[in-house]
């Protein structure tokens, strides 16, 4: 079976603008450009969670940007249900739009203040199906219900709501269309301990029930190792290593992917640790280094690592794109 | 949000202390409402001129000319022996057709540009900002005296005048308002259910700029007031026979020197009260629109 | 380890006034931070722990205020000592690094020369010499190529950069108690790990205290000494980091451990149940009591008192006490 989501070297660049940029032009002889995401491949199949990890300006939110087109890709094709929907035009993308949605980031933010919770669930409905006015109020109802948020909450504001809630009336919106594939880009990140546990419960039931597919995008690799069944890392702009989650996670391949683990601190005193760390910090997406891109911070790095990287499969489905592995 | 600061206050709210609570509200913006307490009377008043002003405006009473204020005429009485406080009450229809006429064309133009600016971004907004920049670049009340000396000076001409030298004002503050919203979280979420552009604009967008463009409306209209009247004052504004508080207190003026100090004292009286009251509910309503006091309605 | 309390929370109460009554953040709170060591403060938002670090410094702001209880430094009570002789224990002998690095940084003025400014108004040193330290200081927090750093501004520098010139400037005066309030929160995993690491080995190089203000149970395990665990302005168990995570007494602490994912092992995950109760005109008893499993009607009458369950071990329930909560 094919898989639902197959996206094949996408890019996402920016330009820069501004008089900096326009010296930059003049001294390098192109436009500076941001290569946020710079040829990223990764397939989600049917009812299946795939984890994309990576430290904030690796580019995972602009893949989950670019996959619902709040951006528009630079190159790449993006096939969803056999259909290529990179390179759609705006109107023919919307006919997509129920069957891809996305959950954000702050419950709050992503909430306009000014709509009722009823309002902004029945919105998708109001906007792709003929339902009747009657008809998308029972819809909004059961779906608020399914997230577990009564449909006494209906006609309450954003600002009326828990952090808990106001992430449940999200889901509830980015699932009234039932759609096939929900781009989840950090949807636990802004909660409290307690009730990111009880979203994370809420999202593996809904996902079981209607299976659903997730792409979760995250940096927090707890969760991650919980819901995904498929882990990509990123790293400025690509993808360094994907696997099965527990083998990622218990044989990480690449070394910023050790990095990564090793710096979780795990809940307990006696855990063993990985004293494994990266040198600096993460550089800036318009100065990208030639070869592997973390060659430059990487304690292990020699000198083939300014080659071009292989991707190489090191165990079945576990791909890492290093030389010395 | 709920941090430790501020703990979280309960939502649900027993209906008892619900007039308890707007009657806190109240207390704790005491001024402004008695400033909103003024600017309705001064609606009512003009409204129901015929019948509340105790004289016609315009009868003569060459028995009663310049009396100080009394108990019958209680403002005192012109040169032709009109009863002040009646021709304050009927000017009032003028100042408050100016004041809120000038203040909704000017919002509904300057918010409607300044939308199209936000929307389209880039070329559009370049020009439209330079529009504005060459507008804002005259002192406003150089420019509404240079339009209604070249139009005339009719009510309506004052009124354009005057809402002309404001659409800057709504222009930019919609614009900026409409780029810092169209960044928000619920402006993409908005996009990717899928609303249309003009969805996006009207039921996403603008919505959420109204508090700060209520606000600066409110401030707006003291000014517009006092733009008015200035005009007036100058003889650029209402003409005679129509009056207008700006024109009465350049009538009266003449007659400080002859201690006749009424026809100068109320009607500027009356502009000071008004401005103020004015800004003083602009800036409650800015207290009030806060959106974290927005739990109590 | 000396036993010896650089600083006693006794009793804590913090209550802020609001239009529907009072609300009482911290309903009292008692916990040591001892000589030297690395105490956790952990709980959700709304557990009052942040409060208690403000209280500590006496900077809770109206409508808020200090309703009972002692803070007790060097023998005083900071509650009760003069606000001019408060401003020299503040910042010089208790310092503080918040949650926000960038946003506590001055803009305008280079990031050496803040650190500079520190040692001239504590320590009057001259100019010249202050800048030395303060190189000095930004090469201890761990920042490469001091100079050419200490001439940047805080835009130039990344969030965790930014943090440690935070906690450069707080140990400018050897202060003997280091109030951190979430200082990784917003950091990538990999610069918190590493702030944290700065933060034990400075720790135990200056001999300074820390009191630790967190949500993540990960960073209490893996950073400090002992724990105090906050449930709604309550503390409920204090105990040392091992025995917590070993042997968790409170029915609080127990459903939290429980419901966080683990990164070295697949667990089933069962979140706390119920919610985190209104602070508003808060019954007396145990705050808690909506949401345990064990609850009776005692724990809604009373507070139960903090009782030894193991050496250095307390916890604060009536059914730990009685022996009906379920053995750990």
């Amino acid at each position: 079976m094919p898989p639902l989501c197959e996206v094949a070297d996408l890019k996402t660049h920016f330009p820069l603008r501004g008089p900096a940029a326009w010296l930059r032009a003049l001294k390098e002889g192109k436009p500076p450009v941001v290569r946020a995401v710079d040829g990223v491949s990764f397939t989600v199949d049917a009812g299946e969670t795939v984890g994309l990890v990576g430290e904030s300006g690796c580019g995972k939110s602009t893949v989950a940007r670019t996959l619902v087109r709040l951006v528009a890709p630079t190159a790449g094709s993006i096939r969803f249900d056999g259909q290529e929907i990179a390179t759609l035009g705006d109107g023919a993308f919307n006919a997509v739009r129920p069957d891809l949605q996305m959950v954000f980031q702050d419950p709050t933010a992503s909430l306009n203040p000014r709509l009722s919770v009823r309002r902004m669930v029945g919105e998708p409905l109001k906007l792709h199906t003929r339902m009747s006015a009657a008809e998308r109020r029972a819809r909004t109802e059961a779906v608020l219900e399914e997230v577990g948020l009564g449909a006494d909450l209906a006609d309450r504001y954003a600002h009326e709501l828990s952090g808990g809630q106001r992430q449940r009336v999200n889901i509830a919106r980015a699932l009234v269309t039932n759609p096939r594939l929900l781009v989840l880009d950090e949807p636990t990140s802004a909660l409290d301990v307690s009730l990111r546990a009880r979203v994370i419960l809420l999202l593996e039931e809904l996902r079981q029930r209607h299976g659903l597919s997730y792409l979760f995008i995250s940096h927090d690799l707890a969760t991650v190792r919980y819901l995904a069944s498929r882990v990509a890392v990123m790293y400025l702009g690509v993808i360094v290593e994907q696997a099965p989650a527990g083998a990622l996670f218990d044989r990480p391949a690449h070394p910023y992917t050790r990095a990564l683990l090793a710096a979780v601190p795990v809940p307990d005193p006696d855990a063993p640790r990985d004293p494994f760390v990266l040198a600096g910090e993460i550089p800036s997406p318009i100065d990208i280094p030639t070869g592997c891109r973390l060659r430059a911070r990487c304690p292990m790095a020699r000198p083939v690592c300014a080659e071009p990287v292989p991707w190489r499969e090191v165990a079945p489905g576990h791909f890492a794109a290093c030389h010395l592995v | 949000m709920a941090d430790a600061a501020h703990p979280p206050i309960p939502l649900t709210r027993p209906v008892a202390t619900t007039m308890r609570l707007v009657w806190l509200r109240i207390r704790r913006n005491w001024l402004s409402s008695i400033a909103l307490a003024i600017i309705a009377a001064m609606i009512v008043a003009a409204l129901g001129a015929d019948w509340i002003a105790p004289f016609e405006p315009d009868a003569t009473d060459a028995e009663a000319a310049l009396q100080a204020p009394s108990w019958h005429h209680w403002l005192g009485t012109d040169i032709y022996g009109r009863d002040l406080l009646s021709r304050i009450i009927h000017a009032g229809r003028v100042d408050l057709t100016v004041t809120f006429g000038a203040t909704a064309i000017a919002l509904a133009i300057g918010s409607a540009i300044g939308a199209i600016a936000g929307h389209y971004r880039g070329l559009v907004d370049l020009l439209v900002m330079r529009c504005v920049d060459s507008v804002m670049a005259f002192p406003a009340f150089i420019l509404a005296m240079a339009i209604t000396a070249a139009l005339g000076n009719s009510v309506g001409n004052v009124l354009l005048a005057i809402a002309i030298t404001q659409i800057p004002n709504y222009l930019r503050l919609i614009r900026g308002e409409i780029f810092r919203i169209r960044e928000m979280e619920y402006a993409d979420a908005a996009r990717v259910v899928g609303n249309p552009a003009w969805r996006i604009m009207f039921i996403h967008l603008l919505p959420n700029c109204l508090p700060p463009i209520i606000v600066q409306a409110t401030l707006a209209m003291g000014y517009a007031l006092l733009t008015m009247s200035a005009l007036s004052f100058i003889g650029l504004g209402i003409q005679p026979p129509q009056s207008e508080w700006g024109s009465m207190t350049a009538e009266g003026a003449q007659y400080i020197v002859t201690g006749e100090w009424w026809l100068f004292l109320f009607p500027g009286l009356a502009i000071v009260v008004m401005v103020l009251a004015f800004n003083l509910v602009g800036d409650g309503l800015r207290d009030f629109l806060d959106p974290r006091m927005r739990g109590v309605r | 380890m000396s036993a010896m309390p650089v600083i006693d929370v006794r009793d804590l109460t913090v209550r802020f006034a609001s239009d529907r009554g009072e609300i009482e953040a911290v309903d009292a709170a008692s916990f040591e931070v001892r000589e030297g060591e690395i105490l956790g403060l952990v709980g959700e938002s709304g557990s009052g722990k942040t409060v208690t670090a403000t209280a500590i410094l006496r900077l809770v702001r109206k409508p808020g205020r200090q309703a009972g209880g002692e803070i007790l430094f060097d023998g005083r009570d900071l509650a009760r000592v003069p606000e001019d002789e408060l401003q020299k224990i503040r910042g010089a002998k208790i310092a503080m690094i918040s949650q926000t690095p960038r946003t506590s940084l001055n803009p305008l003025i280079t990031v050496g020369e803040q650190v500079a400014r520190l040692f001239q108004l504590h320590a009057g040193l001259s100019p010249a010499e202050s800048r030395k330290r303060a190189l000095e200081m930004l090469t201890l927090v761990g920042i490469p190529e001091p100079e050419r750093r200490a001439r940047q501004y805080a835009h130039q520098f990344s969030g965790g950069m930014c943090q440690r010139v935070m906690i450069a400037m707080a140990l400018t005066t050897s202060p003997r108690l280091l109030i951190a309030d979430e200082p990784t929160t917003g950091l990538d995993v990999s610069t918190a790990a590493r702030i944290l690491d700065l933060l034990r080995e400075l720790g135990a190089r200056t001999g300074a205290s820390i009191l630790l203000i967190t949500h993540d149970l990960g960073v209490v395990a893996t950073t400090c000494h002992r724990v105090a665990v906050m449930h709604a302005g309550q503390v409920v168990e204090v105990a040392p980091v091992r025995s917590l995570f070993r042997h968790p007494a409170h029915p609080y602490t127990r459903a939290l451990v429980r419901s966080i994912p683990r990164i070295d092992r697949e667990i089933v995950m069962e979140p706390v149940p119920g919610a985190v109760p209104s602070l508003l005109n808060a019954p007396a008893g145990c705050r808690y009591a909506g949401r345990c499993p064990w609850v009776e009607a005692r724990c809604r009458r009373e507070k139960p008192a903090m009782t030894p369950v193991a050496p250095d071990h307390f916890v604060a329930c009536f059914a730990v006490e009685d022996g009906r909560a379920a053995p750990v």
